[in-house]
């Protein structure tokens, strides 16, 4: 087996001691949570830490909590925790709809969102589902915090906007009266990334659309969020052919790139098919004609 | 550095690098080549092993990370020679043929049985999802994640 | 104390002494996580090899430093193609009569050859090493196209043989009748044409492929441990290529981790542990990681086909094939020594053509070696999905139902044994009932009414028929050999005076339950229970010579060679049972686990008693010696030819091109089934892979020569939860010249499965978006490429 270069290692028993030791150490470390990004990239040396800061035991990062107009989730929550949360189900269900397609039930029982989200690999799908809901993360640094909101978060293909001796500790997500939400995904094969996926949220009100979110993954180098699409929405009823267009939208806007998953034709086809039903599932949801 | 892990409920020390992966460190311990690995990049499942009753890849986790934390391997599933249902249920059904993916399955079937005591095929589907058999076709290991299901615990004594 | 018939274990529906669904005797061991596979094994002074590979799939060494790697702590030693030339290891021959580069010297010819071996204090050592060795590489142009590698302006790959001037591997290989086929085809009411890709896919067992070489300086020993499919033909060729002396080498294979045709050949790692070995005086072990597994070691398939296929009065008359082989950068493709095509000649298929003709050609390529491998039954696998794509093609021409066409065609059970239009004879078939219970399971009509009523509202559903005839447990000393050694099997059967038994065989399990099966046997044939029969393998110093298992030759070969065993067995413990019963050998008669005196049941005698005479100071029969045991080499008078009917159901999503298979209905007629749970789970295993490869396992390149699917996160094998709960059937045609009248089966389903999947894609998308190819895998994006008209070949 495949095996990683030489590092050292530290357990932190604080978020302020896991800044710190990202500042005194520097751009060569790295910050491991579930580590199933990390480590396989560190087996295949594209990755060579020199120093592993384990954030594990910070159980203080693992929650998911309901703040009314806010849902809140801690950075370290693993992707079975966003699966089977009842509180996701009900209020955030393209939670539960991404996390039963995201890798397979062992890792997920070691992945986190904060890690996932940092990874940043553009086919992943949190990242997708988090902007369609407008969410904002938190980031810890030595001069404090700050919020960033998921529209500027990512940068470029495995690239965010998350400072060398910063940690992200939180996501927030508002939480507004009309929700429904749905993701989308085709893949390969099970536990496979997506060869593109769509998140939509939308928020309904006396049966016209008042807000949407819709964001695809795997078809650029970040998260597509198709803006052009959710202001098309804004004040319509919900309807097939305004799903119809509002896919048509998504698979112009996008910027798939060929790959082993797919050719670009595809890739574009299926952010309209994916689109559209994401779509109609978040509708029929906002309007509780789904469970 | 030196490290203690709990594995199947005895503490196993060892002075390894940091960058040491649990599943070397568990193959390491005389008695525990039970733990398999069959790939790179997190896919196969054959290194699975229970953290704290959940199942995770062991290549996938430095030994480090598993200082403080329960680990299990399939050696401790038989107790005082008896064997746990699942692995009783895997002989009945002929659930495995060259027994390299055998350690990874019962472990990942033996905490969705502890979990979800009466699981249907679509969820031991769902839950072995993780894990790659080239041999078997998968049908049998449902069916013997069912009969476990049916016969806990163990009731007859030993046959193998 | 003798063993009487009150304390024998009654038999039962559980525990059968013989035939029967016996659970295995190995599980004992791995369901307890106490399986004792290469990695586990840790000898005294034991150090760690890995190899060192090249990132150019085509390129000149100018200069390799290995001085930066040797000072690094913990390294042994660094190997390179010149350290092995002193020894004269630095090429091998391979199983096809030609030779390999075991570190590469003045090129490299494929992503992943080897080009240093580093030998350190462990594996991590070892690996940190690897970056520190500086090769020069001068990079030249890759083939990477089988089609172009033979045009006048492609690079010369093998500019180390003398003589090659151009990329062909093995020259054009027929069979048939060109001019008898020209003649059917021209008096043909239809003819269809299609050039298909049966794509390179990789066995890809979960256990890599590894060696432990000691070679004890003071003695001259040379142990080793190697999961390796065919031990004794391994321990031959090293005697020949290391000049060492044949029978101080021992190899033992202990338990396997999945071998499928990939633990076939021998690796060029293998040459560096055991080359390491003897320099070092220490034992070596070399184990690969899965990317070296999917880049470097034999692949399967990566035939591509052009066919022609024909029909009158309703009837499938004639067939013709042209193939261009990819065999990789190195010709080391397995089979018989006169069928560089191995058997794909057998591509006439289960039908009573008139004429047909086959050509194949094989060229080299830079890409791993291999060819031969993956349950292929010798290229049966490739024959078979190519015959029955083209059945599907035509019956799609000619507006006639799939199965119909079949019917008509088939051999009829009349016309057995059949001698095909390419010189086959199968022995015995009927085919027709196999194909009705295949329908019967599947409920054939209720499908195609419920396809009917699912295209009226847009769903895309498919039905898809295959019907395999192939050819397994090879064979006969008077056809066939492997590098001048004799397919034969052998079987050691030895009754200790207790009355308990061990076997040795030459057959080598990877999982087929061998320890379990052929203890079956014995019990069959003598009545011991399976409990108290050992069997050995897997140790050239305690089995006999054998070629080992791969092609189906376990139930065909060493069963046969098994079942001769005992019999020769039983007759000298009714010629003792004679003497002890006072009585003349012909007035006995056998039932199980007794001799007795024909008309008195009650005088007789337990085999654990002739045992425990056969042993003692009581006189034996005259003239024959003590002791209860004998031994086999068997020669199969013929291959076997199992056969199967299989329908497979998809569902297509109309927009996203998705595949599912839904159902898999696989009537297997394979003879007499010595374990029926032990069959039936390697038809699972085989099917299962059969989805793999038409749906989504391909190895893939570059123009570059850049391997594309080195790792399982894009070399995808199924889940659970891409396989359907499959659905077995069986029928029952004893095979005539096999003692038990079993044929084997181990290949028949990944023969069998991936035409009845594409098949089934094709009918699900013919009528609505007209389509009427598509080569595997049958990925999302490929079938929607064809759902738009555009079907790609895959790379």
């Amino acid at each position: 087996m495949q095996t990683p270069a030489p590092c050292d290692y530290e357990r932190a028993t604080s978020v302020e001691g896991a800044i710190a030791s990202l500042q005194r150490v520097g751009s060569s470390a790295r910050i491991i949570a579930g580590g199933h990004s990390l480590i396989p990239m560190m087996k295949l040396r594209l990755a060579t830490p020199e120093h592993l800061i384990d954030i594990n035991d910070l159980h203080e990062l693992s929650y998911i909590t309901d703040h009314g107009t806010e849902i809140r989730i801690g950075a370290l929550t693993r992707h079975v925790e966003l699966l089977t949360s009842e509180l996701l189900k009900s209020k955030l269900p393209v939670f539960a709809d991404a996390e039963e397609v995201i890798a397979d039930p062992v890792v997920r029982n070691r992945g986190t969102i904060g890690g996932s989200l940092c990874q940043a690999d553009p086919a992943e799908d949190l990242s997708s589902v988090c902007s369609a809901l407008k969410a904002t993360v938190v980031l810890k640094g030595p001069d404090g915090e700050r919020t960033v909101p998921l529209s500027e978060f990512h940068v470029g293909p495995f690239m965010t906007v998350v400072a060398d001796a910063e940690i992200l500790t939180e996501v927030r997500i508002p939480v507004k009266p009309g929700a429904g939400s749905a993701h989308e995904k085709v893949e390969r094969r099970a536990g496979d990334f997506a060869i593109a996926a769509a998140s939509a949220a939308v928020w309904i009100d006396g049966g016209t659309i008042a807000d949407a979110g819709i964001a695809l993954s795997a078809v650029g180098p970040k998260p597509i969020e198709v803006t052009r699409a959710e202001e098309l929405l804004k004040g319509k009823s919900p309807s097939e052919e305004l799903f119809e267009q509002a896919g048509q939208i998504a698979s112009e806007d996008c910027m798939p790139a060929a790959d082993g998953r797919g050719p670009i034709d595809y890739k574009r086809h299926l952010a309209a098919v994916l689109t559209k039903r994401a779509l109609r599932r978040a509708c029929a949801r906002a309007l509780h004609q789904e469970a | 550095m030196e490290l203690t892990i709990t594995i199947n409920g005895q503490p196993v020390t060892r002075d390894v690098e940091p960058r040491q992966l649990l599943v070397h460190y568990i193959r390491d311990t005389p008695g525990l080549t039970g733990t398999h690995w069959g790939c790179d990049t997190s896919n196969c499942g054959a290194c699975v092993v229970l953290m704290d009753g959940q199942p995770v890849k062991s290549c996938t986790t430095l030994a480090a990370m598993a200082v403080g934390h329960e680990i299990e391997t399939v050696e401790s599933l038989e107790q005082d020679g008896r064997l746990d249902p699942i692995q009783q249920g895997f002989h009945e059904l002929h659930a495995l043929h060259c027994g390299f993916c055998t350690p990874g399955m019962l472990m990942t079937t033996r905490a969705l049985l502890n979990e979800n005591p009466n699981p249907t095929e679509a969820e031991i589907r769902t839950a072995i999802s993780g894990g790659i058999c080239r041999c078997t076709g998968y049908k049998n290991i449902v069916a013997a994640v069912r009969w476990a299901a049916e016969h806990q615990p163990a009731t007859t004594t030993q046959e193998v | 104390m003798a063993v009487t018939e009150q304390n024998l274990p009654s038999p039962s529906q559980e525990r059968p002494i013989g035939f029967g669904r016996l659970k295995r005797k190995e599980d004992a061991r791995f369901i307890r996580g106490k399986g004792n596979y290469l990695d586990d094994i840790r000898l005294p002074g034991m150090v760690h090899g890995v190899m060192l590979r090249s990132p150019y799939a085509h390129a000149k060494i100018v200069s390799i430093d290995t001085s930066k790697a040797l000072a690094h702590p913990g390294v042994a030693a660094v190997i390179t193609a010149k350290d092995l030339e002193t020894l004269g290891l630095a090429w091998m021959p391979t199983i096809s009569y030609d030779t390999q580069a075991v570190l590469a010297g003045d090129k490299v010819r494929f992503q992943g050859q080897e080009v240093a071996f580093v030998i350190a204090t462990d594996e991590y050592v070892a690996r940190d090493a690897l970056p520190l060795i500086d090769v020069e590489y001068e990079p030249l142009p890759a083939i990477v196209n089988a089609r172009k590698a033979l045009d006048p302006d492609a690079p010369l790959i093998r500019d180390d043989k003398e003589g090659q001037t151009d990329n062909l591997a093995s020259p054009l290989w027929e069979a048939g009748d060109e001019e008898a086929t020209d003649r059917v085809f021209a008096e043909a009411d239809v003819v269809v044409k299609r050039d298909i890709i049966y794509p390179r896919c990789h066995p890809a067992p979960l256990e890599t492929c590894g060696m432990i070489a000691d070679f004890n300086p003071k003695t001259g020993q040379l142990d080793i441990y190697n999961g390796n499919q065919a031990p004794h033909a391994h321990r031959t060729v090293y005697a020949h290529v290391a000049g060492l002396a044949e029978h101080m080498i021992r190899i033992r294979c202990n338990d396997i981790g999945g071998g499928f045709g990939n633990k076939v050949p021998i690796y060029p790692g293998y040459v560096c542990a055991i080359a390491g070995s003897i320099v070092a005086g220490v034992p070596v072990k070399w184990i690969e990681d899965r990317s070296e597994n999917l880049m470097s070691t034999g692949f399967a398939r990566d035939y591509v086909m052009s066919a022609e296929m024909c029909a009158k009065d309703g009837r499938i008359t004639g067939l013709r094939v042209d193939v261009i082989a990819d065999h990789g950068a190195f010709d080391s493709t397995a089979q018989p020594t006169k069928f560089p095509a191995g058997f794909f000649h057998i591509v006439c298929g289960s039908y009573d053509l008139q004429a047909s003709h086959v050509k194949v050609k094989a060229v080299y390529t830079n890409k791993a070696p291999g060819g031969v491998a993956y349950r292929c039954s010798f290229r049966i696998t490739e024959a078979v999905y190519l015959v029955e794509r083209m059945v599907n093609a035509l019956a799609l021409e000619m507006g006639v139902d799939q199965v119909e066409l079949r019917m008509r065609s088939f051999i009829a059970p009349e016309q057995f044994p059949y001698e095909t239009t390419t010189g086959w004879t199968y022995d015995s078939g009927n085919y027709a009932t196999t194909m009705k219970v295949a329908m019967d399971m599947a409920g054939y009509e209720d499908l195609l009414s419920e396809q009917a009523e699912k295209r009226a509202k847009g769903e895309l559903m498919g039905i898809g028929v295959s019907f395999f005839t192939e050819g397994v447990g090879a064979g006969p000393r008077k056809h066939m050999d492997i590098l001048g050694l004799a397919m034969n099997d052998g079987a050691d059967l030895r009754v200790h005076p207790s009355g308990k038994a061990v076997v040795s065989i030459s057959a080598q399990t990877q999982g087929q339950g061998h320890e379990t099966t052929f203890a079956q046997i014995v019990a069959e044939e003598l009545g011991i229970p399976p409990e108290n029969v050992e069997v050995r393998h897997g140790d050239t110093d305690k089995s006999p010579y054998g070629l080992g298992t791969y092609g189906s030759r376990s139930t065909p070969v060493s069963g046969a060679a098994v079942a001769v065993v005992s019999r020769k067995v039983r007759d000298k413990a009714r010629q003792i049972a004679a003497t002890m019963l006072e009585t003349r050998p012909e007035d006995l008669a056998w039932e199980k686990g007794r001799w007795y005196v024909k008309g008195d049941r009650e005088k007789g005698v337990l085999i654990e008693e002739i045992a425990e005479r056969a042993y003692s100071g009581e006189p034996m029969p005259t003239g024959m010696e003590g002791g209860l045991d004998a031994q086999v080499i068997y020669d199969p008078p013929n291959l076997t030819y199992p056969y199967g009917a299989y329908i497979a159901v998809v569902d297509i999503d109309p927009e996203t091109a998705y595949v599912r298979v839904r159902r898999f209905i696989a009537v297997d007629d394979c003879g007499v089934r010595i374990n029926p749970m032990i069959v039936e789970g390697q038809i699972h295993g085989g099917l299962a892979e059969g989805v793999g490869i038409a749906l989504m396992e391909v190895i893939t390149f570059d123009e570059e020569g850049n391997c594309l699917n080195g790792s399982f996160m894009d070399y995808l094998i199924p889940t659970a939860l891409e396989c359907p709960d499959f659905e077995l059937g069986e029928t029952v045609t004893p095979c005539p010249h096999h003692p038990l009248g079993a044929k084997g089966v181990g290949e028949s389903p990944n023969v069998g499965s991936p035409p009845a999947i594409v098949n089934a894609v094709i009918d699900a998308l013919h009528k609505t978006h007209g389509v009427t190819h598509i080569d595997m895998p049958c990925s999302p994006a490929r079938v929607w490429a064809a759902m738009q008209g555009r079907p790609e070949p895959p790379q």
